[in-house]
């Protein structure tokens, strides 16, 4: 295993590029706070925040993103703001990627593996519900509890489809090119581990070689998907390299792209450029490693990617 | 433009009127957004920027993007907006959820004590002086009054038809 982790630890693996590596362990040991993203189709933060504490519930707003807010209740799903869907449970960290892809109204944008439909549902309101979101996941099983989440925060928006990232087709669609896409990437999820201690489990190398295979496949129909000039962001809530510059760095070599710089309102490291005896393309260090200790958040990893000339 | 028939596999844009109707059965556009404005007093133009579709039998969509008609191939085109080819047509949660606000008849608005009941599914016995059958169901929160689904008024009772999957016991 590289770097000397075991498989009863694998994390320790991750002691060479983390800042601080105690409160990053210190961090993955505590639970997640609970958040929830304002669904800004139907409601203004303001309005979101006066009914959950019509209902008991205390809120603090996230100072780098006004339409996500920390709450002190485990059941935000339990309230008249999710019935009406004022709002949507969502890792806070996780409505980073949306951010940094910032659909515009009007623009065709395809979300490669979309359930259960947080990320997705927060590009249609980043959108304001104009337009094409195409939200294609490949699991039947968990297309519906992203359907059902896309009734609930009333979108018009989206297509939902059921089909391989891998080679997708935009044969259903009236354009033939997107202008933007995310990809938010089936992954080891050892960024997960403070809401799912269990994360780890299957990890091993083996698994590494597979998952990392799939990313870079779906990545790169990703970019070949989407126009000149569009935009691609990478995210998975993993920390392994394999899972992260290895695919970036894969991609820019196969496909024409290139790593665009990040604004991110978040404490972040670079990516790394060095991994396990492997070098990556110098570009991979503008994508943001979030670890568990930055922001009292969940793990995250991602990247933007500008597509041609 | 849409076959004559109707097929359950693939949504079929709505003709724009009956001029343009092959499928004698299949509402129009024009139809279906008098019934809104009919019904609920919602004005066609909070719709000027969608386009209408029918996927099985009478089930009607709205879709805010771009499509090919008919499209086959995916799972859903917007939200499902309208159930039609029956004699009472109904509106579905979501829309009555999202569009609903825009309502200036046919809405009752039930205290907090009712609307949590009617939320769980039950049956309510309001006072209600207006028409008989499909009503938006609304309350009041953070300000404002906010459609919580749809009811069905018949001889002095209120039917809650929001799905299972949406009942809470808040």
């Amino acid at each position: 295993m590289p770097n000397g982790a075991s498989m009863d630890d694998p994390l320790s693996r991750y002691r060479p590029i983390v800042d601080d590596y105690g409160a990053f362990r210190a961090a993955c040991e505590r639970p997640l706070p609970k958040a929830v993203r304002v669904n800004t189709v139907k409601a203004t933060p303001d309005e979101a925040v006066a009914a959950l504490e019509d209902d008991g519930v205390g809120v603090e707003r996230a100072d780098w993103c006004d339409t996500v807010l920390r709450t002190d209740t485990d059941r935000p799903g339990n309230t008249w703001a999710a019935v009406h869907g004022w709002i949507h449970g969502q890792e806070e960290v996780s409505a980073v990627p949306a951010r940094v892809l910032d659909p515009q109204p009007g623009e065709a944008v395809w979300d490669a593996c979309a359930a259960p439909g947080g990320k997705a549902t927060q590009c249609s309101a980043l959108m304001d519900d104009r337009g094409t979101l195409v939200a294609n996941d490949s699991n039947l099983g968990r297309l519906s509890g992203l359907r059902f989440n896309a009734e609930r925060l009333g979108l018009t928006s989206p297509v939902v489809t059921n089909r391989d990232a891998r080679n997708y087709s935009l044969k259903p669609f009236a354009f033939d090119a997107f202008d933007r896409a995310l990809v938010d990437a089936p992954c080891s999820c050892e960024g997960t581990i403070r809401k799912n201690p269990d994360a780890l489990a299957e990890w091993g190398e083996g698994y590494l070689d597979e998952i990392s295979t799939l990313q870079t496949d779906i990545l790169r129909r990703a970019v070949q998907a989407t126009r000149d000039g569009g935009t691609v962001v990478y995210s998975t809530c993993t920390f392994a390299p394999e899972e992260n510059e290895a695919v970036l760095d894969a991609v820019l070599d196969a496909e024409d792209c290139r790593l665009a710089p990040l604004d991110l309102p978040l404490t972040h490291a670079p990516g790394v450029t060095e991994w396990d005896g492997q070098r990556f393309d110098d570009s991979v260090a503008r994508a943001a490693r979030i670890y568990p200790h930055h922001n009292d958040t969940g793990g995250f990893f991602v990247a933007k990617l500008e597509v041609g000339a | 433009m849409s076959d004559a028939g109707n097929d359950g596999s693939q949504f079929d844009r709505l003709p724009a009127t009956d001029a343009e109707r092959t499928d004698p059965e299949r509402a129009t556009r024009a139809e279906a957004l008098d019934w809104w404005d009919e019904r609920f007093g919602v004005p066609p133009e909070t719709f000027a920027d969608h386009t209408l579709w029918e996927k099985g039998a009478g089930k009607v969509w709205l879709f805010a993007g771009e499509a090919t008609d008919p499209t086959e191939g995916v799972e859903g085109l917007g939200m499902t907006f309208l159930r039609t080819r029956q004699e009472h047509w109904k509106p579905t949660t979501d829309a009555v959820q999202r569009f609903g606000r825009h309502a200036t008849r046919n809405v009752i608005e039930l205290d907090d004590a009712a609307a949590r009941r009617f939320l769980a599914g039950e049956e309510l016995e309001p006072e209600w002086d207006g028409d008989w059958g499909y009503l938006i169901v609304a309350h009041q929160i953070a300000g404002r009054t906010e459609p919580i689904g749809v009811g069905l008024y018949t001889y002095d009772t209120l039917k809650s038809t929001v799905p299972k999957g949406r009942r809470r016991e808040l």
